[in-house]
């Protein structure tokens, strides 16, 4: 039954109708500072950078900046950091009080190298980027930064003069004192150097919601008034721009003229619409752009509510644009102008120079870190539903995948599992033996995820809120006290996760002996983290509730970072540091890669959302975030049958495939839909546990590197414009192109294959078809379009299994598809799949394949690793191959043996029979 | 005995878990009635004819036939499977993929020969908890089939009882509407006449309309009639319609006795057997439509009090005998003694009733009010038993939901019984109920037990 206060709440406070209650969210206009600052227009900056006060040490250049207006100063940092990055840092140089600069984010003070200084005239100064002739530009007034690449300007800063920094300042209380004069010489004084007498009066308006907001019936008091930051940046010959999630929008973003900015605030959106530039549940403030020329990025380090701008030239010539027809003798150039404004905080942006896709994955991977390297199981298939209602129902579940050959791993339990929605406790009645259940799947070699909210429910005889409310650990009101608000389990309290005691102890929470029922099969689901609170101003938390000194307002988008954080602590520590967690979140910031996988919450079963679900994930993987997925079927709603196949087709496919639904939706396990659409759904899950071990390699590189695991075409065709803004095809690494059906009814679709002179082979019927072109696809309710292309190796494995641990032996098959050079290459990477052993003792296989000259081979990529494995080569599938008379296995012992094999000509795949040889050893096959 | 040995002798030299393929000589998973096939030493063709290997190559864990007929022991196919002779128990083929996978499928353990698995031969076991279980089971089924002869006479008793009785009443009924009818003749010869004329306009007016909307309503009014029917005792009593005060004409807060049954009445211009076949009254379509014209033969109703209260006693009394007789209550109406009765299942939460080829309900144990789980649709099962499921729909709704609906699955016991309840998907209900009507003739024991090992 469903709980009936859910029942009150979802009627009560949420639209009953299938369509996001815009009115519950905020506009540009409805922000009292996104309002403030996109009244101002591009021109002259009032800004002029004080030539007299640069500072050179080896390490960094400071600068003043000074407000002609009025009068307030700035301090400019500029950092040249390793890895041909900028940073470029502006605060108030003396604020009245600290401003917040975003901690635990970056995982290291990103190191330096040395900025030098070209020239200098009253006008600014050049400095020296170091390579490729790079230079970094200050203009002085007005205050503007160029980094140049010999005499291209691959990015502005402030060239559309809407760098604007509110500063903080002492309310003047037209109530108390109507004169509102008075206090003006100390404010000032405060705020001011000492040669800035003379007071403009621009500043000193009050506007309405500098001080205080209402948005429907909330109010926030905004102790520390006005406190916005705003910087433009210009990217000549730009016309894509990518990254900025979470938006439900297409994967190149569009332009924002005439319409709402792209908002980031971590948001609980109830049944989000599909393209439109909404603040959805996770926020990550990078933004990628790219030319043919060059790839390059901006992150803009800042957790407050943030909202970006982005317009295109042909809208309208800028200043600058004008500048740069004069530099560069054209008016045709195409650039992009964004413009960043966040409500508080400083100003500190990181501009990733490139030049390529994949420098730029380093350059943020570098400063952010790298996607957590998963267990190899949490790759596999998952099934959730909210909810599975006991032990007998998960036994049922598990049964009817063993009833129906279909695999899966994880089993899910959503929040009707607790007693009464206090997360770490099981309901008494539903799940009265949870380690005999447990221990039921960990027979089948399966395992299990429990939900773990971030929301406390206040009850004086819940160890948990007795604990947190003991400890102070509680986010607190504006008034002091612990800051309640309604959530599933009615009045709850929201523990403060950026106090890392607090996250100490939330972690230490996941020790067996502490989580009770839990085992070491049991994995954590952290949802509601955005913060949702159903009753506070845009179902989140109120800006003006307290974390320590700062307010929910300076580092709002942080909180659900945070909360995966000490999730995934817990469960490293609860295993002694040995085992990998497996945290899944809605809400997350830059960083969040490190903890876990996302999702891209609670979707419906349509057509669009299927559509949509392409370009979300690719969004997140641009800016880190590689393990994503969405609710396979779609959350709210019930999928047709079509839709659910088609549904389950596209997500074996992308990274976190998980299956999952609304309680109030019928059950929709596979098998419940006829003989012929079970076969189907088998048959997708199939093709994915067959192919975990090209999963597993990817993301063993996007935790090594950085790489996106599901990559967008221009990725790795950045100079082939017709893939700039596609986003119903991907890449999972360079070697799988995959082409979704994601139309109702479909019969065919135009599948793009990239790369003038390449081949590319559908990896069902081992068709090879030419690259640059667009290829007509007849398609039935089987067909999953996926090519493999032309010059790799992926390894599977054949032997698909109830779970993957089953198929933790099993011998690999090799797929080798050549190129038209007969070249090929690819990598094998095996370790135990679940602890760190592969990196606190390099206990791991990494091999590469390559076929050159009539001859595969593996070689050790890493010398220094060491793993035995009991998996094997059972079978090498060569695609594109040619009749050889004979095939000899060559082993390190010297020994030579013949292998038979299977030679298809109409198809041209040769196929050898049973190599046998260790996968862990060198060998070579050679074709004669 | 001897298969067994032999295939004790066959799996003796199993290949130890080695980097390298695993070898396996002997056709391990090769049930008895295919083991010709698998000649050593001779070329094996794969069962699907399509090609022939040399015998080497069966379960040399590499899948050489396109049916993996040739990787009967091993996992080597994706569409194999493996055969567990399971002595003690009963034999089992499993999907190759089963084979050394850590898990223990076949209570003889064969199928994790290389994996590392400990597995216990639990065939015995597991035998012998199967023949118990089936002696019970066949005793019940032995039990209820006996019960189940009984329900069936006792049916056939019932059946002809009620079909006499239900003759009786349409003759008393005729006798009334007769007695009724001079009663309105004289009632309409003292009104005037132009009235009269009026009415008859009015009338073929509101017929005609009044037909469309009796079709939609069908279906409402059934709902309706099982809502006042509070007791669910197949009638609705005057008490019972006064505990609906959404009936109350006159608005004054209570219903009388007199309203009541001027609202149950089916009305003269109405043909009989039309509203029986409504089932019922319906406070809300049927019967206020006929408000006005029944209005005006308020009077004379009231003096006749006596007349009309027998008229709906015997009217809903033929109604349900109606109803009753036409229900499927089996192939031989084995299940007719469930009709009027009620059993209910007490929850933590809730107390489930179920009161067969009526509806289903649920009431929350510490107060709240009942909710409709389904009314009766149909048998349900699958076409070799449809008497063993049954489905209740229409239940109350579910917001933003579909109506509420239960299925009810029938097995053999000698007790009635609902044995359990849940919700599997929301606002879908699934109910467990033992009865002997379901109880199917039960074979010998010894035919039973032999059908199930195989020593």
């Amino acid at each position: 039954m469903m709980g009936p206060l859910l029942v009150l709440w979802l009627a009560v406070c949420l639209s009953g109708t299938w369509a996001v209650d815009r009115g519950n969210f905020k506009t540009c206009d409805q922000s009292a500072f996104c309002k403030r600052q996109r009244a101002l227009k591009p021109g002259q900056s009032p800004y002029r950078a004080l030539l007299e006060t640069l500072e050179l040490t080896n390490t960094k250049l400071t600068l003043q900046l000074i407000n002609d207006n009025n009068k307030v100063r700035l301090l400019l940092e500029l950092y040249r950091l390793q890895g041909n990055m900028t940073r470029v840092k502006i605060n108030e140089l003396k604020p009245l009080k600290p401003r917040f600069e975003v901690p635990d984010v970056l995982i290291n003070d990103p190191p330096t190298e040395p900025l030098s200084l070209l020239s200098q005239d009253e006008n600014g100064v050049v400095l020296s980027l170091g390579a490729d002739s790079q230079r970094l530009i200050v203009s002085a007034k007005p205050f503007r930064l160029d980094i140049m690449e010999g005499r291209e300007v691959l990015l502005s800063l402030n060239s559309r003069g809407l760098l604007a920094f509110e500063h903080l300042r002492i309310r003047k209380d037209t109530k108390v004192d109507p004169e509102g004069t008075e206090n003006k010489e100390e404010n000032e004084a405060a705020n001011e150097p000492a040669e800035g007498e003379e007071k403009a009066k621009e500043d000193e308006k009050v506007e309405d919601g500098m001080w205080e907001e209402t948005f429907k019936s909330h109010t926030d008091s905004k102790p520390n008034g006005p406190s916005s930051i705003s910087l433009d940046f210009s990217l000549p010959g730009v016309e894509n721009v990518y990254g900025i999630p979470e938006h439900a929008d297409s994967l190149k973003l569009k332009t924002t003229d005439g319409g709402d900015p792209y908002r980031l605030f971590n948001l609980d959106v109830f049944q989000y619409e599909v393209f439109n530039p909404m603040a959805l549940y996770g926020a990550i403030p990078v933004m990628l752009s790219h030319s043919a020329q060059r790839t390059m990025g901006i992150f803009w380090l800042n957790a407050a509510e943030t909202w970006v701008d982005i317009s295109s030239n042909t809208a309208g010539k800028t200043v600058f644009g004008q500048m740069l027809d004069y530099v560069q003798g054209s008016s045709e150039t195409p650039q992009t102008d964004v413009r960043w404004i966040s409500e508080s905080g400083i100003i500190d942006v990181f501009i990733m120079l490139g030049p390529t896709p994949t420098d730029v994955f380093s350059q943020y991977a570098s400063l952010t870190g790298t996607q957590a390297f998963p267990p190899l199981s949490a790759l596999a298939y998952h099934q959730c539903r909210w909810n599975y209602n006991d032990q007998e129902d998960v036994a049922a579940v598990d049964q009817g995948f063993d009833d129906h050959d279909i695999p899966y791993d994880f089993i899910w339990l959503d929040i009707e599992h607790t007693d009464g929605k206090r997360y770490f406790t099981w309901d008494p009645h539903k799940f009265p033996q949870p380690k005999d259940m447990l221990q039921g799947l960990l027979d089948k070699r399966r395992k299990m995820v429990t939900i773990v909210d971030p929301h406390i429910k206040v009850d004086s005889s819940y160890k948990i809120h007795n604990e947190i409310r003991s400890k102070g650990f509680y986010v607190k009101s504006k008034d002091g006290g612990d800051y309640e608000g309604w959530c599933w389990p009615g009045n709850s309290g929201y523990p403060d996760f950026t106090n890392p005691e607090m996250r100490a102890w939330w972690a230490s929470m996941f020790a067996y002996d502490q989580y009770e029922g839990s085992m070491e099969n049991m994995y954590t689901w952290n949802d509601m983290n955005e913060p949702s609170v159903f009753n506070g101003p845009e179902v989140t938390m109120h800006k003006d509730a307290l974390h320590g000194n700062w307010e929910n307002r300076d580092l709002h988008n942080l909180y659900g970072f945070y909360v995966q954080r000490a999730t995934a602590e817990g469960l490293i520590e609860r295993s002694g540091g040995v085992e990998r967690p497996f945290v899944l979140a809605r809400a997350f910031f830059a960083g969040s890669q490190r903890y876990g996988a996302v999702w891209t919450g609670d979707n419906a079963a349509e057509w669009d959302h299927l559509k949509i679900s392409i370009p979300m994930c690719l969004s997140l993987g641009l800016v880190g975030v590689s393990f994503c997925g969405a609710d396979v079927g779609g959350f709210f709603k019930s999928p047709s049958t079509e839709l659910l196949v088609r549904w389950y087709q596209t997500g074996a496919y992308q990274p976190f495939f998980r299956a999952h639904a609304h309680l109030d939706t019928p059950r929709r396990e596979p098998w419940l839909f006829g003989p012929e659409n079970t076969a189907l759904i088998r048959e997708a899950v199939r093709q994915r546990y067959a192919l975990l071990p090209y999963w597993y390699q990817l993301f063993y590189h996007a935790h090594h590197s950085g790489q996106p695991v599901m990559r967008p075409l221009w990725v790795e065709y950045p100079q082939d414009t017709a893939t700039f803004s596609m986003d119903d095809q991907f890449l999972l690494g360079r070697d799988l192109l995959v082409h979704p059906v994601t139309e109702e009814g479909a019969r065919g679709l135009t599948a793009y294959l990239p790369g003038k002179g390449e081949v590319w082979f559908d990896v069902h019927t081992f068709q090879k078809h030419n690259g640059a072109q667009n290829l007509y696809i007849p398609v039935t309710i089987s067909s999953i379009p996926v090519f493999q292309r032309g010059g790799s190796i992926i390894p599977r494995k054949a032997r698909v299994r109830r779970s993957s641990s089953c198929m933790e032996h099993d011998p690999y098959t090799l797929f080798v598809a050549l190129s038209p050079k007969r070249f090929a290459q690819g990598e094998l990477y095996i370790d135990d799949g679940h602890t760190f052993n592969f990196d606190k003792h390099k206990q791991f296989i990494h091999r590469r394949l390559f076929f050159a000259n009539n001859a595969l081979s593996s070689r050790n990529l890493a010398p220094g690793s060491q793993f035995t494995t009991f998996s094997w080569i059972e079978k090498i599938v060569i695609l594109g191959a040619s009749k050889p008379s004979k095939a000899t296995l060559k082993t390190p012992d010297g020994k030579e043996s013949l292998l038979e094999f299977d030679f298809d000509a109409s198809m041209s795949v040769l196929t050898l029979r049973k190599p046998g040889v260790n996968a862990g050893v060198d060998w070579t096959v050679v074709l004669q | 005995m001897s298969c067994a040995l032999l295939l004790l002798l066959m799996s003796w030299a199993l290949a130890m878990r080695t980097g390298a393929a695993v070898e396996i000589q002997r056709p391990r998973g090769v049930p008895l009635s295919s083991e010709q096939f698998y000649e050593e030493n001779k070329p094996f063709t794969c069962l699907d004819g399509f090609s022939t290997i040399s015998f080497d190559r069966v379960n040399d864990d590499y899948c050489d036939c396109r049916d993996g007929s040739d990787e009967p022991g091993t996992a080597a196919c994706p569409n194999g499977s493996f055969h567990c002779t399971n002595a003690g128990f009963r034999p089992a083929f499993i999907p190759s993929s089963r084979i050394n996978d850590g898990i223990c499928d076949c209570c003889d353990t064969t199928d994790e020969y290389n994996s590392g698995a400990t597995c216990q031969n639990t065939c015995r076991e597991m035998g012998r908890k199967e023949r118990e279980s089936l002696q019970i089971m066949a005793e019940i089924t032995k039990e209820g089939f006996m019960l189940k002869q009984q329900l069936i006479h006792e049916a056939k008793r019932g059946q002809e009882d009620k079909q006499g009785k239900l003759t009786e009443l349409q003759g008393s009924k005729k006798d009334l509407e007769e007695k009724v009818e001079a009663l309105r003749t004289v009632k309409e010869t003292a009104e005037d006449p132009e009235k009269e004329a009026k009415e008859r306009h009015l009338k073929a007016w509101g017929e005609q309309k009044e037909l469309i909307r009796m079709e939609k309503d069908k279906t409402r009014m059934a709902e309706a009639f099982l809502e006042l029917d509070d007791d669910a005792d197949g009638y609705v009593s005057v008490a019972e319609l006064q505990s609906h005060l959404e009936l109350d004409p006159d608005s004054d807060g209570s219903l009388t006795e007199t309203e009541t049954q001027v609202r149950c009445l089916p009305s003269q211009e109405n043909n009989f057997y039309h509203t029986s076949k409504l089932q019922g009254c319906s406070p809300f379509g049927e019967i206020r439509r006929f408000e006005s014209k029944i209005g005006d033969l308020h009077d004379s109703c009231r003096s006749n009090e006596k007349v009309w209260a027998g008229g709906l006693w015997m009217t809903t009394g033929c109604m349900n005998l109606e109803k009753e007789i036409g229900f499927d209550f089996g192939p031989s109406a084995e299940f007719a003694y469930l009709y009027s009765q009620c059993y209910e299942l007490s929850t933590s939460e809730y107390i489930y009733r179920l009161c067969p080829f009526n509806r289903v309900s649920q009431k929350p144990k510490f107060g709240g009010s009942e909710t409709n789980l389904g009314l009766w649709g149909q048998w349900a099962g699958p076409e070799d038993s449809l008497y063993s499921v049954m489905k209740y729909d229409h239940g109350q709704g579910c917001w933003q939901g579909p109506n509420r609906s239960t299925t009810v699955k029938l097995t053999c016991g000698k007790e009635t019984v609902v044995t359990s309840t849940s919700e599997p998907s929301r606002c879908e209900y699934l109910m467990e109920f033992t009865t002997p009507a379901v109880c199917q003739e039960p074979a010998s024991l010894d035919e039973v037990l032999q059908g199930h090992t195989e020593l």
